[in-house]
């Protein structure tokens, strides 16, 4: 096992080595002029400009050496300037980072506890109404474009029932709470200020149940299904014998064993939320790398385009790897086999 | 007034509902009782619904199971009971011991943990350490080395006689009047299932706690046992004190079943397996489920499923059990 | 003695044949249906004006119109000759060199092996609608050019689910025996081992028709997919969003995209169930 861990370990940078390329070819064998894209139109005739940016990023080397020069930057931040906010790229997703991941933890909760809830209620019930309710409501979730059923949360909770906000992370009239973690939820708790956190909150609610409704459909069947072969053990029999109730059984004893497999997946519907967020926060008007990555996309900004991509491959490489591991960390078999009887 | 009896099994039936409305019967009209510390084995081949019954009498049997007639535990009626009703019986007045401890116990939970459970469920007032003192406690009656540490454990870190001994500390958690053992040391090597039959003999005379032995192998049953009952097919064919039975039994399926036994002192070219196979619960036999196997059957025997009858202190469902039928071969002196 | 309730053989539907199943298929074949016949009976054209704009649905305009007065009912219906094609044109491509590259990878190992799945982990390292809206922005808008780049983003999937059914299916007996019998390797690959590799991937194709329906949609409520005025299905709630007062413009074709995505969901749960019906 050790070594399947060292062989992970190292095909990291390499995996990440090839996002990098990936993303490289595709910003210059696609696009006619790459000049053109780093530098906007509107400064082509600036002789400066136009030396500096070749200069920098090598556009008269041969392409190996660009590629070189290419990697050179990224390794050293530099990941081009984006040509709709002039700023660099790195500085930007810096800037929206957090509010993406406020927003994929959210989500992130949402799903987890729906999904195990749903999931412990289908096994419970199985093949009753309940059962084939909550089974159904995952399937929703996992069926529904997200960016609809955000427009659809949006129109029932905010513009029909008026209980909860619109678009937007705060009320356009307040200001950010001081900057900590940049998750505006967080540090008005820190700031001990409660009106902003609520407003924080309200804000959060609609993106975080439309993007973690996503989820809730793989969460659930994982869990259901786990559920479903502990409870065919013979323990949970025995603990009935004991006089154990239906409540005490299904949690104490089925749930504790069922959730460990179900770690697996929570890593996993990582990747769904990653894909959710890029869309739910298009149309929440959340101002995160998602929305930054749309925003490039339609603007056909490239640097930014290919920032956005290699950083979202690193993320998403980066989150299989840990779960692949903590899953190795936690797995029973692992842990229980280690000490032998006396 | 004298105390009712700790077990009255009376014309009990468990039939399994499966698909396309079949009702295949596993249990098929069972008597038997139970009285303070005594020991009953319940022996028979596997599929002869020995499990179910003592399932039946617990309530733990699956949703598609129908269950009539009567079990009566101290004189209160079990059978068709809900589950808030047997559950304050299951863990407290009655215990259950199943075949392999290493399935019984939860895997991520200590021992101590697992046998505290058992008494705090049935009295929510004991806190979590009280609750550990009295596993404790458990574990020192069952004779646990180190009870202290091992209460702290898990179950992968015991051996197999030393799990089946937490097991059992977790049913006696709280005084059961009666305690059901089903195949106890199946699972065990030779030597430990002696330790561990020795211990739930103790525990039975100590404390005049009731047995319920459920178990195919014979020979525990005579060493162990007050009474046993046999069962085929569904159906007890003799139940009776042990020694007599064994020495002198009146039903041909447990003269069979004794027969089949190798003996210590004899070397035989072959052992007597009785030939033919139990009948499956979907296609029984008419008349007396035995009757293709039995060596003495008669036409009335295909004809006519026989009743349990008492003879001379023994119940047997037999129609010939009083014509004295030589039935075999030599009478065995001693069962090892 | 038992009891048995039936001394006639009834009429029973096979063991998959559930509900779902039923209703999924029906679904599928619905749409596919409208996506034949629409121009034959659909109420208006989908780019013609069909009566004022930002109307609510009523009884001549059942969905309402959009923002330049055409008929939604109509446009969503239309919206499924966008979808439906381009998912099976990505579905067939990307099976179709996802399986190739795979069983080659799975039989021959070696320095193909590590090659091509090199390539499908890279591939694989990406969020799919990241990568998918990459390739577009560089190959530039249309629904052509979304449909390359989700070849390029879905065929590694094929390639690994076909390389693992490969390999397992190589070790049996009769391909040893096949083997030892003088048959060459293209012979044994496709006669022998292929055969048996195919059940997973067809429910996983099943099932991807509505992932690669919702990516285009995704992609398309982008901006980088379908041009107006062409009727798609994510294009026209990127419009219903700017106007979510008027929320019938987005209800039809959000309503065409779930409907449809159950649908698969339903029939490639139910496929499952038939292939392989231990994995309940």
């Amino acid at each position: 096992m050790a070594t399947y861990i060292a062989r992970r370990l190292i095909a990291m940078p390499l995996l990440l080595l090839g996002v990098i390329t990936l993303a490289f070819l595709l910003s210059h064998f696609t696009n006619a002029d790459p000049l053109t894209s780093i530098v906007g139109e509107r400064q082509m005739h600036n002789e400066t400009v136009v030396a500096a940016a070749k200069a920098r990023w090598g556009l008269d080397q041969p392409l190996p050496k660009q590629y070189v020069i290419y990697v050179k930057n990224l390794l050293s931040g530099d990941f081009g300037t984006s040509f709709r906010t002039k700023q660099p790229v790195a500085q930007d997703l810096l800037k929206r980072l957090p509010a993406t991941l406020e927003l994929v933890i959210a989500a992130m909760l949402v799903g987890s506890i729906t999904g195990i809830t749903l999931g412990v209620v289908a096994a419970n019930f199985r093949d009753r109404a309940a059962d084939h309710f909550a089974r159904l409501f995952a399937l929703l979730g996992a069926s529904i474009p997200v960016f609809w059923s955000g427009l659809i949360l949006l129109y029932i909770f905010s513009v029909s029932l008026g209980w909860l906000p619109g678009p937007g992370r705060l009320d356009p009239r307040s200001e950010a709470p001081p900057f900590i973690t940049g998750m505006n939820t967080i540090d008005a708790l820190i700031a001990g200020d409660f009106a902003k956190f609520g407003d924080a909150l309200a804000h959060l609610a609609l993106p975080a149940l439309a993007l973690g409704w996503t989820v809730t459909g793989i969460v659930s069947r994982m869990v259901r299904g786990s559920m479903l072969d502990v409870l065919g053990q013979e323990y949970i029999l025995a603990a009935r014998a004991k006089g154990a109730g239906r409540l005490r059984v299904l949690l104490n004893h089925a749930l504790r064993n069922a959730i460990l497999p179900t770690l697996t997946i929570l890593g996993f519907s990582f990747a769904y939320l990653i894909t959710g967020a890029i869309l739910t926060e298009t149309i929440f008007s959340w101002p995160g790398i998602g929305s930054y990555a749309v925003e490039a996309a339609r603007g056909l900004d490239q640097p930014a385009i290919i920032g956005v991509t290699i950083v979202g491959g690193a993320a998403f490489l980066l989150t299989n790897l840990v779960t692949d591991l903590a899953y190795l960390a936690v797995d029973p078999r692992v842990k229980l086999g280690s000490r032998k009887a006396a | 007034m004298s105390t009712p009896p700790l077990l009255t099994v009376e014309g009990l039936n468990v039939a399994f509902e499966s698909r396309g409305h079949f009702f295949l019967p596993a249990v098929r009209s069972v008597d038997f009782t139970i009285g303070d510390g005594e020991i009953m084995g319940l022996v028979g081949e596997s599929g002869s619904g020995k499990s179910a019954t003592m399932m039946a009498v617990m309530g733990l049997l699956p949703p598609r199971a129908r269950v009539t007639g009567s079990v009566k535990f101290r004189g209160e009626e079990l059978i068709g009971r809900g589950e808030r009703f047997l559950r304050r019986f299951r863990g407290a007045r009655i215990g259950m011991i199943f075949q392999d401890p290493m399935t019984t116990l939860n895997p991520l939970l200590s021992v101590g943990a697992q046998i505290a459970e058992a008494v705090r469920i049935h009295d929510r007032s004991v806190s979590a350490r009280a609750g550990m003192e009295r596993a404790v406690e458990l574990l020192e009656l069952v004779a646990m080395p180190s009870p202290r540490q091992r209460a702290s454990q898990y179950p992968h870190e015991f051996s197999g006689g030393m799990r089946q001994r937490a097991v059992i500390a977790m049913a006696m958690a709280n005084d059961p009047q009666l305690l059901i053992a089903d195949e106890p040391t199946t699972a065990l090597d030779v030597t430990i299932q002696a330790q561990i039959m020795e211990l739930l003999q103790r525990l039975c005379s100590e404390r005049k706690m009731g047995l319920v032995l459920v178990t195919h192998d014979l020979g525990v049953v005579a060493s162990v046992a007050n009474k046993v009952a046999v069962m085929y097919a569904g159906r007890l064919v003799e139940c009776g004190e042990v020694t007599d039975t064994f020495q002198a039994p009146l039903h041909p399926y447990t003269r069979a079943l004794l027969d089949s036994l190798p003996k210590l002192e004899e070397r035989v070219a072959r052992l007597n397996a009785i030939p033919g196979a139990p009948p499956s619960l979907a296609g029984l036999p008419s008349g007396c489920a035995f009757h293709p196997r039995c060596r003495i059957a008669t036409d009335r025997c295909t004809l006519e499923d026989p009743v349990l009858r008492r003879i001379r202190e023994r119940d047997v469902a037999c129609h010939r059990a009083d014509e004295n039928v030589p039935m075999t071969l030599a009478v065995p002196e001693d069962v090892p | 003695m038992s009891i048995s309730s039936h001394s006639l053989p009834t009429m029973r539907l096979p063991q998959w044949a559930t509900a779902p199943v039923m209703l999924g298929g029906f679904i599928v074949i619905a749409w596919a249906v409208i996506a034949l016949t629409i121009h034959w009976w659909a109420p208006y054209d989908p780019t013609m004006l069909a009566g004022r704009r930002f109307s609510p649905p009523d009884a001549t305009n059942w969905l309402g119109t959009d923002a330049l007065g055409r008929d939604v009912f109509s446009r969503t219906l239309y919206g499924v000759r966008q979808s439906l094609p381009i998912a099976l044109v990505v579905i067939v491509c990307s099976v179709t060199i996802g399986t190739t590259l795979g069983a080659i990878a799975g039989y021959v190992g070696g320095v193909f092996d590590e090659i091509i799945m090199r390539f499908v982990d890279v591939t694989l390292s990406f969020p799919p609608i990241l990568l998918a809206m990459a390739v577009t922005a560089s190959l530039g808008p249309g629904l052509e050019n979304a449909a390359i780049a989700m070849v390029v983003v879905w065929w590694p999937i094929y390639a690994r689910l076909m390389r693992a059914q490969v390999l397992a299916v190589r070790e049996r007996e009769h391909v040893e025996a096949a083997v030892a019998s003088g048959a060459g390797p293209v012979r044994i690959l496709l006669k022998h081992i292929l055969p048996l590799c195919w059940s997973p991937i067809i429910v996983n194709a099943t099932m991807d028709f509505g992932q690669i329906v919702l990516l285009t949609a995704s992609l398309s409520f982008i901006g980088l997919g379908a041009v107006p005025p062409t009727p798609e299905w994510g294009q026209m709630i990127s419009e219903g969003a700017l106007q979510f007062y008027r929320w019938w413009i987005a209800a039809g074709p959000g309503m065409a995209i779930l409907s449809i995505v159950l649908g698969f969901n339903f029939l490639g749960d139910g496929l499952r169930d038939i292939l392989d019906p231990r994995s309940q």
